[in-house]
């Protein structure tokens, strides 16, 4: 689960973590009225940051630093409602809802921290680098060497002279190594207090008066540990994420929007991603990732079907189902309903197999439905690929 | 042999009186596996089902001599469930539960890769010998007895290997469902490392999908070691970066762990990669001149 920079900051001060002053804002009269009041508490920078969940918002034109406040009305007016493009929000961009009215900071450095999991040796690692302000992904393929790392042993967490360590490798003047130490200290404590999956500060700058600060805070949340978590589930900002993936999850299926025309539903994760591999493969492309899961029932299958259609690209239709726990005569009768209730016209291509194959195959053609079958994954993906070039 | 799984496993299943452990200690020993017993918090001294219920793990090996465990236990309490069957010695544990919170597997891998259980999974469809015994929640008529090792991620796309291999007349020595969360206890080069020492495992089907560098590693290893062929196949060609494709493990973050450079890795190590889910079997029979 991703949550918005402000929202971030909020967390971090409750951990001790020093963050500029600043107010999230909705309207453009709030934002005059923060902005005003960041002015007249001394501050000669006041910055305007569109909160949205991706990366890149700077370079796309949704943050700017302003001086006056006839200057920060302007950049709020020009970001609110805009549609920020990043190399992280696709060509459409994404409307920005929320504005983070801020205190400016007087930068001396420009560092980088983050916390994630390290999947090669099962330990969290801890990251510092001296390259704050740009691309992390960009200086670990371009020159690793320049990102230090500790690895943190559970039982232990963060020791300070890990911490240590890191404060010295970023060069910090000796006067800011405790505050590091207690800054990093206190970055661990929220990683592993709130269940993140990444928690990333870039920039983590010094100022002019010896100071250090969370200029930019990402957080990720592990979704499988949201059920202890439940006053930060309702961080959760749905006007961030596609409408039909908000749809499926209500649902609990697994969906991701793609923008191909043949849209798929198949059980299991794997499967659901070598089945749109094999419709590209093909000839095809994808529509969505869809993995019903094990024990799909009706409801969801119907809500599945209805999300799928929902998709104006979609085509063609490719189920694909390996019965093991979920059997195949149970999703034949869900098929049946489903696509008698929302009346399916689109082409629909079915490959079935496993647990009570024949059952299923036996209801599906006893339906009256129209549909065509493909006795392997590859006979069935061309026929939706045709099926799906034919609609056009 | 085969590897993991055989006719001396005695099985027990943690959060046996639930629904889903119930039912696939069932399917477990209709398969043939030797199902002495399971293990319920609070309901130790009871039957369910004909099998004896104990309280811990550790009483349940003392009672009933077993040697392997399989876990249903829900979510928030899976981890703790992981660490009481290696707290017991179980030489083999094997977790299904899918959705345990990443900070508790790290946990658990900090308490498992020092001890003397192999871990199987989380988030995985278990373990089975064809015609000897499984440990897992896999249809087991699909699978035929022989000499194809197989390890995967994936829990379906594992069926689909094994029904294409099964059609054309290829049997199966072990099937390892290795799981999909980026924490599992057998990644894909331990699971390689036992099939290749395994006397009646003749060939390899290693199916490995996005996220994470464990197959890039694995064909390092194949490069080196591995003299039996090996098909591959990577699932995930089409996803995009920065989601996670249904399993927790599966996303392509930073421009590490895709398919590409799976597949790059894989071929560099002499592997016979397939780029269509539906050629794994065909390949296979090529290979094995069949």
């Amino acid at each position: 689960m991703k949550i918005h920079e402000y929202q971030a900051k909020e967390i971090l001060r409750k951990y001790g973590v020093p963050v500029p002053e600043g107010e999230m804002v909705t309207t453009l009269e709030d934002a005059d009225r923060a902005a005003k009041q960041l002015f007249s508490a001394g501050n000669a920078v006041v910055v305007i940051k569109a909160q949205i969940h991706a990366g890149g918002r700077g370079k796309g034109g949704g943050v700017k630093v302003t001086k006056t406040l006839d200057d920060a009305n302007a950049a709020s007016k020009a970001i609110l409602g805009m549609q920020l493009i990043t190399h992280q929000t696709g060509p459409q961009g994404q409307k920005v809802q929320r504005l983070l009215v801020e205190a400016g900071s007087a930068i001396e450095r420009e560092l980088y921290l983050g916390i994630t999991l390290d999947r090669l040796n099962g330990k969290l690692t801890f990251m510092a680098s001296q390259a704050g302000g740009m691309e992390i992904e960009e200086v670990a393929a371009e020159n690793p060497d320049a990102i230090y790392k500790e690895a943190i042993e559970p039982a232990l967490g963060l020791q300070p002279w890990q911490a240590r360590n890191l404060a010295f490798k970023l060069g910090l003047k000796p006067t800011q190594i405790n505050a590091a130490v207690t800054f990093m200290l206190g970055l661990y404590k929220a990683y592993v207090e709130t269940d993140c999956s990444l928690l990333e500060i870039n920039p983590f700058i010094t100022t002019k008066d010896d100071k250090l600060a969370a200029l930019d805070c990402k957080i990720n949340f592990d979704d499988n540990a949201m059920y202890r978590h439940k006053d930060l589930k309702e961080l959760r900002d749905v006007a961030e994420e596609d409408p039909l993936e908000v749809e499926a999850s209500k649902d609990s299926l697994n969906y991701i929007k793609l923008d191909g025309s043949i849209a798929c539903m198949v059980n299991g994760a794997g499967l659901a991603m070598a089945t749109m591999d094999i419709i590209q493969y093909s000839g095809g492309s994808p529509a969505n990732f869809l993995d019903v899961g094990g024990g799909a029932n009706q409801q969801q299958i119907e809500a599945a079907f209805a999300i799928l259609l929902a998709d104006p690209n979609v085509k063609a239709i490719f189920i694909n189902i390996f019965g093991g726990i979920l059997r195949v005569d149970v999703l034949a009768t869900a098929v049946v309903a489903a696509a008698r209730n929302l009346n399916v016209t689109l082409p629909l291509i079915l490959r079935l197999e496993g647990t009570n194959v024949e059952e299923g195959r036996q209801i599906l053609a006893e339906s009256g439905l129209k549909y065509a079958v493909g006795a392997t994954m590859a006979e069935a993906a061309k026929l939706a690929v045709e099926a799906a070039k034919g609609a056009k | 042999m085969a590897v993991l799984v055989n006719n001396d496993t005695r099985l027990i299943v943690q959060g046996i009186t639930g629904r889903e452990g119930t039912y696939h200690a069932k399917g477990c020993q209709d398969y043939g596996t030797k199902v002495v017993g399971g293990v319920t918090p609070g309901k130790g001294g009871t039957t369910h089902e004909g099998w004896p219920v104990f309280n811990t793990v550790e009483e349940a090996v003392a009672a009933t001599g077993a040697n392997a465990t399989m876990i249903f236990v829900p979510p928030p309490f899976a981890a703790d469930g992981i660490m009481e069957a290696v707290a017991a010695n179980l030489p083999l544990v094997v977790c299904i539960t899918e959705g345990i919170p990443i900070l508790d597997m790290v946990k658990v891998w900090s308490v498992v890769k020092d001890s003397k259980s192999v871990l199987i999974g989380p988030n995985c469809p278990g373990v089975i010998s064809p015609g000897m015994a499984k440990i897992g929640i896999m249809p087991g008529r699909i699978h035929m007895q022989g000499k194809v090792g197989i390890v995967s991620r994936s829990g379906t796309l594992t069926y689909e290997a094994v029904h294409q291999l099964t059609q054309r007349g290829i049997g199966q020595s072990t099937a390892i469902g290795i799981g999909g969360d980026p924490i599992i206890g057998t990644k894909h080069i331990d699971a390689i490392k036992l099939l290749n020492e395994d006397p009646d495992t003749e060939a390899i089907v290693m199916i490995g999908e996005i996220g994470g560098t464990n197959e890039e590693i694995a064909a390092e290893y194949i490069k080196a070691h591995v003299k039996k062929p090996v098909v591959g196949f990577i699932a995930g060609q089409t996803a995009p970066p920065g989601r996670r494709m249904g399993h927790a493990g599966a996303i392509i973050s930073g421009g590490e762990g895709t398919a590409e450079s799976k597949m790059e890795a894989m071929t560099a190590a002499g592997i016979h990669v397939v780029k269509s889910p539906a050629d794994i079997g065909e390949m296979m029979a090529k290979v094995l001149g069949k």
